[in-house]
């Protein structure tokens, strides 16, 4: 079980970190969706099962679908390379 | 020595060079000439600025002070965690409070789970405050994005994923079982772990999802712009009446007319329950409204 928990723990600042770090915004929201989920079991394990539901659900759920969208929006979500060139023309 | 001459200019309170410079100050009535030439000054001003401005210099400065203040944070928090009591021992003088909960909350909530007699009897007049939070929210995302001439409504194309076909059979499966089980979350929360917030953020989740795999109209048959409003209208008006005498009574409690009932039934912990409904259904219609207005701009 600690073992578990650290492999957790080590997977949250994985995600953390490259979450920030990622190129492509895309890429960063599905991260920070898995950091989410992560952190939902993490909640399990500190015995907080009602802080647990609501991060599945707002963290890996409505916050990153909103994310996306608004990625839709301004056309963020494909090729960054190609939508620039579309843009500079 | 910029910054002295334009201090010294300020004192000696002649016109600022910027003032116009956005377009943001007050439009003077000056002879044309002499708008002119203030005009050009200033943009001589701006553009002697922007190329005195390193930017390989701004950014090793940016980097540096960048690390220096996330190195003073991560110490500050640091040290703090490491003043705190070992976790899980017991610690008198921080766990008075905590304390008092775990032994006076059944007798006093009637709530099996305590940390929902916490948030909605304690402490409900927080929780008051959060739920208009999310209102306020929803409000201004409204304020933004909601478009007003008639011609522009309706969906992108875009955005439609209703002949995904992979979405639709998955959302068959999920949509009744997620919206369930925040309903069950949302009444149990007196009982079991959950209550209001959870139950709702996962309600809204599910109507999301309707809203996403199903297309709007079956999503408006179950959400309309009149159910919103008065659902939630309603639901907020309610949790005022029913909690906003903290305001007269300094924060404290008084006895409640409701019967607190038998811990562990359904009907138990007085206004718990009422409250948690009120909270789930603001909850769940703000995420579901953030969302519809996110993807087209109207409430339905």
């Amino acid at each position: 079980m600690v073992f578990f928990k650290i492999v957790l723990l080590l997977l949250l600042i994985v995600c953390a970190v490259s979450a920030a770090f990622s190129k492509r915004l895309l890429a960063s929201v599905i991260i920070f969706m898995a950091y989410s989920l992560i952190m939902s079991i993490t909640w399990i394990l500190l015995e907080a099962p009602d802080l647990a539901i609501t991060e599945a659900a707002v963290g890996a759920g409505v916050s990153g679908i909103l994310f996306l969208m608004t990625l839709k929006k301004i056309k963020r979500t494909g090729n960054e390379e190609k939508e620039e060139k579309d843009e500079n023309r | 020595m910029r910054i002295v001459d334009r201090i010294r200019r300020w004192l000696s309170e002649s016109p600022d060079l910027l003032e116009d410079a956005g377009g943001i100050g007050e439009t003077r009535d000056l002879p044309r000439e002499v708008m002119r030439r203030e005009q050009h000054e200033a943009d001589r001003f701006l553009s002697e600025g922007a190329k005195s401005f390193d930017r390989k210099k701004f950014r090793t400065v940016y980097g540096i002070l960048a690390a220096a203040s996330a190195a003073i944070l991560i110490g500050v928090l640091l040290t703090a965690v490491a003043a705190l009591p070992r976790y899980g021992v017991e610690n008198e003088r921080m766990d008075e409070v905590a304390d008092y909960y775990i032994d006076h909350a059944l007798e006093d909530t009637g709530a099996v789970n305590i940390v929902s007699g916490m948030i909605l009897d304690y402490r409900a007049f927080d929780t008051l405050g959060e739920s208009f939070v999310l209102f306020t929210a929803l409000n201004c995302v409204l304020i933004l994005l909601r478009r007003d001439e008639p011609g522009e409504e309706g969906e992108d194309d875009y955005y439609d994923l209703t002949h995904d076909n992979i979405l639709r059979k998955a959302g068959l499966v999920m949509v009744p079982s997620v919206i369930l089980f925040g309903f069950y979350v949302m009444l149990n929360g007196h009982l079991s772990p959950g209550g209001g917030f959870s139950g709702g953020a996962v309600v809204g989740a599910g109507l999301i999802l309707t809203a996403a795999a199903f297309g709007n109209a079956v999503s408006a048959r179950i959400v309309t712009e009149k159910t919103f409003r008065i659902l939630s209208g309603t639901a907020l008006g309610f949790y005022c009446l029913a909690k906003s005498y903290s305001f007269y009574t300094g924060a404290n409690g008084i006895e409640s007319v409701v019967p607190l009932g038998t811990p562990g039934s359904i009907f138990s912990a007085g206004l718990i329950l009422p409250l948690d409904i009120a909270v789930g259904i603001v909850v769940s219609l703000t995420m579901y409204g953030i969302y519809r207005m996110f993807r087209k701009g109207s409430l339905t």
